[in-house]
């Protein structure tokens, strides 16, 4: 697809998709029997209660984290079913921003969102930095490059997070809990960046949250997992699951724990 | 064009227009535009900033600057970022600055940068050379002040653990005390047992010229028991243990733990640092002992395979040498040794900062501050020995 020039292709060509995916820890699985598609340019949210293995999903989505069954294609290409370098440039096409920023401590933050950059383009170092400088005032910290981690706040630091996530403008953005630790304010002005990157780069985001507000603000299109039955229970718009899913635990979920 | 393709590859795609800069100047000579055309992203070698300066400069008269993006096959944040560089270009000359022409997205994206509150660092002054100074001398204070203070309320649980009173887990003081005693076992064994074989070595080159070779038994003895013994169980230690106390503390530090500990009203020195100072301190004197039998061992082995000498005899003049005072020495050594291993293994990690570096280099100074001090307190303890009349 073309940056800028957004084009989407055929919906029912996914981007990423999830097959019969079983995914846990020691042969004990947390998540079992997942099959979803996430569309191309899509804001796709995995949502669920705490625990139920949403950050789990992310990390065999992002190649971190091998899968007990089944595959995840991306693109077509089965993520685990690559050699180890052909993995390792798949996964340089997704961004990741974790839930605590997981910034590199000995760096400033400029260094940070400009590490990708130096390691993956052929960029003059002063363009490297402008556009790190950039990246960095898309999430309202211009001027802030040369702080180091450990002298921001956390909810600054979980914006520099997605600052580095999106150095290398990525095709696929994965958000683990943006809003959570973020105040009203900020949080909602990362769900407005989360929706206008999507429509001006036509970048496919994926967001992990429990924030109902942020879920019918931004998301096309979601999975909900459940803990109890360690699977999938429904997929589908949140809006129209909200108000017609068959699993009356996902209605619940949605309407705060009114029925 | 397949965006996905372009970027999961390293190499820049065959067959891409590159990215290009054109000044189109309108015919009376006041407009111009700037004209972008071929494929402006990240995975290809883009055009500098200072190329639009040098196209911006090459025009006197300029008054305003539009956009022509028609020709481009692909974008990403570098135009992005060089477009924000261009209209910072024309502000700096008094060129107004029409963003007209550049694709919708574009447009949003740069107007998002500057929608944003931006929070303003605070300025910060270079200090000056008075500046320094005060602050080295404040940091210095500073310094000693926790040190002193770490010492105090070291003294102050350890006064609670003999009345019975200290708050720890007495389960972790047991896994301390395995782990800093048995498990170092063989590589204090090992270092032992070669540096009496060293020592052996040299005593016997020099002792066989006088036909004394039945003294590498007292010099071996004699060096080991006193000193050597417990410096090399303290400096193994120190890389051992010691490092890996400020490490664990370091990371508790990090992750919030010593305030969680701290806001239950458990003191982090009982609780933490009480048990790694009680486990070193006991366990330190008892591989002295191990480390003086195999530094002993160690030198039998030359004196017998080297010097000729048997074994029976090389181990009766070792007996005959060392008396009760020069164990004595090497136990209240090692006691001491081992204490200033747990301290400054315990102190920098409870000094540690916050963030992973920090870890690393509370690591560092626990290893670099402990052997100092072992050093140090070897030569003390020396004088005091000979004063009281210990090592005649």
């Amino acid at each position: 697809m073309n940056g800028g020039l957004p084009v989407r292709p055929a919906a029912d060509t996914p981007h990423v998709c999830v097959q019969a995916l079983a995914i846990g820890y020691d042969d004990t699985p947390v998540q079992q029997d997942l099959n979803f598609g996430i569309r191309r340019g899509d804001i796709f949210v995995i949502m669920g209660g705490s625990g139920c293995g949403k950050s789990t999903v992310m990390r065999c989505l992002t190649g971190l984290l091998p899968p007990l069954h089944g595959r995840v294609l991306v693109d077509g290409a089965s993520l685990w079913e690559q050699p180890e370098d052909a993995r390792t440039r798949l996964m340089r096409g997704n961004g990741v921003m974790y839930q605590s920023g997981a910034l590199w401590s000995s760096m400033t933050l400029a260094e940070n969102v400009a590490l990708p950059l130096e390691q993956y383009t052929t960029l003059e170092h002063e363009q490297i930095r402008a556009i790190a400088e950039y990246k960095l005032a898309l999430v309202g910290l211009a001027g802030f490059g040369d702080h180091y981690p450990s002298a921001i706040s956390g909810g600054m630091r979980k914006r520099v997070g997605v600052a580095r996530a999106m150095a290398l403008d990525p095709d696929i953005l994965y958000f683990d809990e943006p809003s959570a630790g973020l105040d009203p304010l900020s949080g909602r002005h990362l769900d407005e960046l989360i929706l206008k990157l999507r429509d001006s780069l036509g970048t496919t985001m994926v967001v992990i949250t429990h924030d109902l507000d942020s879920i019918f603000t931004i998301a096309d299109d979601a999975v909900f997992l459940d803990a109890e039955s360690r699977s999938m229970l429904a997929t589908g718009n949140p809006r129209e699951l909200r108000d017609h899913s068959d699993v009356a635990r996902v209605r619940e979920f949605l309407n705060r724990g009114a029925p | 064009m397949d965006r996905a393709a372009a970027s999961a590859n390293a190499d820049p795609p065959h067959g891409e227009i590159p990215p290009t800069l054109a000044l189109e100047v309108t015919a009376d000579g006041a407009g111009a535009q700037l004209v972008l055309a071929g494929r402006w992203r990240l995975d290809q070698s883009l055009p500098r900033l200072a190329a639009a300066a040098r196209l911006l400069d090459a025009r006197r008269n300029l008054t305003w600057l539009g956009f022509d993006s028609s020709g481009l096959t692909g974008w990403d944040s570098g135009l992005v970022t060089f477009v924000a560089g261009v209209e910072r270009l024309c502000r700096e000359r008094g060129i107004g600055c029409d963003p007209d022409g550049l694709p919708d997205g574009l447009r949003e994206l740069l107007a998002l940068a500057r929608s944003l509150p931006q929070h303003t660092p605070p300025v910060e002054r270079a200090p000056s050379f008075l500046d320094q100074i005060g602050d080295q001398v404040l940091s210095l204070i500073r310094a000693t002040g926790e040190i002193m203070a770490f010492f105090g309320e070291g003294v102050l649980a350890l006064r609670r653990f003999v009345t019975g009173r200290a708050r720890f887990r007495h389960s972790e003081l047991w896994v301390l005390i395995e782990e800093a005693g048995a498990d170092a076992l063989p590589i204090v064994g090992l270092v032992s047992f070669l540096v009496g074989m060293i020592l052996g070595y040299i005593a016997d080159q020099q002792l066989a010229q006088f036909g004394a070779r039945i003294y590498v038994a007292d010099l071996v003895g004699l060096g080991t028991v006193i000193q050597m013994g417990a410096l090399i169980t303290a400096i193994v230690l120190a890389g051992r243990t010691g490092a890996a106390y400020a490490a664990q503390l370091g990371t508790m530090q990090v992750n919030e733990e010593i305030d969680a500990l701290r806001t239950l009203g458990i003191a982090p020195m009982e609780f933490l640092v009480l048990p790694r100072m009680l486990a070193l301190m006991l366990m330190t004197p008892l591989l002295a002992v191990y480390a003086d039998l195999l530094g002993i061992l160690g030198g039998a082995f030359v004196g017998v395979s080297v010097g000729g000498l048997t074994l029976t005899a090389y181990l009766i003049e070792t007996r005959a040498a060392i008396g009760w005072h020069h164990i004595a020495q090497g136990l209240i050594s090692a006691a001491v040794y081992g204490a200033i291993v747990a301290a400054s293994g315990c102190l920098r990690g409870m000094q540690c900062g916050r963030s992973a570096a920090a870890v690393g280099q509370a690591t560092t100074s626990a290893v670099v501050t402990a052997i100092v001090f072992i050093v140090i307190a070897a030569a003390v303890l020396t004088i005091i020995f000979d004063a009281v009349g210990l090592s005649s």
